[in-house]
């Protein structure tokens, strides 16, 4: 019940930011919807309800974004230069590595955190094992790999979901 | 404002010429979807520059749409029905 | 102070955008084509919408604009995943300078790496 009742909040701040008016017709018509998704939908909420209140995992939240997008930025720039460089500066293959998370939402995070960041991306996510295409392969051993790609993230969303 | 319109409608030429070049499927599939959000951008240039704040939502609905449209192309390739 | 920042984060969105379709028309097979273009094209979009946000404020055109953000930021590495693991298992080659593949290894299948 408490999961249908975050959903049911979530659908509303989304729909209300979505029109962005106070107009009565405007609320009504999305509690409606927010009802009616909730009622259908809300079983397969992947967060723990209690979990949504606890503020320290906001804070980390907020903590994270800053960082993510300085690395979002590196990376671009990264991929901008060697589309532009002459010559194709790239050694492309795919790794396997493994994450220590717990929780599937956690994973999921991880997974398109690895998508936006430099020169990697999730090709297929199975349990704790994460197959990434990279762009310039720094090294086939799992340890080593896993540390370059996914250090700085896995300390952030640790201390968000699990 | 113009000019970075017509930069971005550069950009979506050529994706244009990889999905009509493309040698496989995903490829054409994934310039498409690639085209798709450029054109989402545009339009929200658009709402700015012509003041008109409804163009917003067409850009919202452009971008969900082609992110189904992607998931179904990826689910049959991998020869699964839609449902799992 | 904030039109000048607005103004930068659209260029930047703009510039990135048209670097991540260069990519797309440059890179010699589909998985790297999918990185230039999905990464490049995310940012690039989510430069645009914040600097929209910037221009406009808290009026209708700029929270949408911040949502739509949001959308994209969450979706196009969503479906880029999805596409790039069928068409793995569809078995779209991969380029000849191609170092390891241990997906392919895994699942028991003969090599997809491009060897012309």
């Amino acid at each position: 019940m408490t999961r249908r009742l975050a959903y049911f909040v979530m659908g509303f701040v989304v729909w209300m930011l979505l029109v962005y008016t106070l107009h009565y017709q405007e609320v009504i018509a999305g509690a409606g919807v927010a009802l009616l998704t909730a009622a259908f939908f809300g079983q397969y909420l992947p967060v723990k309800p209690s979990r949504l209140l606890n503020p320290v995992r906001w804070f980390w939240l907020l903590v994270y974004i800053p960082v993510f997008s300085y690395m979002c930025l590196k990376c671009n720039i990264d991929v901008a230069l060697r589309v532009l460089s002459p010559g194709l500066q790239i050694r492309p293959g795919i790794v396997k590595i493994r994450t220590s998370l717990k929780t599937e939402i956690a994973r999921v995070f991880l997974a398109n955190s690895i998508t936006l960041t430099p020169g990697t991306m999730t090709v297929e996510l199975k349990d704790d094992v994460l197959y990434i295409h990279w762009i310039e392969v720094g090294s086939s051993d799992m340890a080593t790999a896993s540390k370059a790609i996914i250090g700085p993230f896995e300390y952030f969303l640790a201390r968000i979901f699990d | 404002m113009t000019i970075l319109i017509v930069i971005l409608s550069f950009g979506a030429f050529f994706c244009l010429y990889r999905a009509l070049q493309g040698p496989s499927i995903p490829d054409r599939a994934i310039a498409v979807d690639i085209m798709t959000v450029i054109f989402s951008s545009i339009t929200a240039l658009m709402a700015l520059k012509y003041k008109l704040a409804y163009l917003i939502d067409l850009s919202i609905a452009l971008a969900i749409i082609s992110f189904v449209g992607t998931l179904a192309l990826a689910k049959y390739l991998e020869g699964r029905s839609l449902d799992d | 102070m904030i039109e000048v920042l607005s103004w930068v984060s659209l260029c930047t969105g703009v510039g990135f955008t048209l670097l991540g379709c260069i990519g797309l028309v440059r890179f010699p097979d589909l998985y790297n084509r999918m990185q230039a273009a999905t990464k490049c094209v995310t940012l690039g979009t989510c430069g645009i919408m914040l600097g929209i946000f910037l221009k406009t404020g808290f009026c209708a055109l700029g929270v949408k604009a911040l949502v739509c953000a949001l959308f994209v930021l969450i979706t196009v590495p969503v479906a880029a995943h999805a596409l790039a693991r069928g068409s793995l298992i569809f078995g779209v080659k991969l380029w000849k300078g191609t170092v390891k593949d241990e997906f392919t290894d895994d699942r028991g299948g003969e090599s997809i790496i491009d060897d012309k």
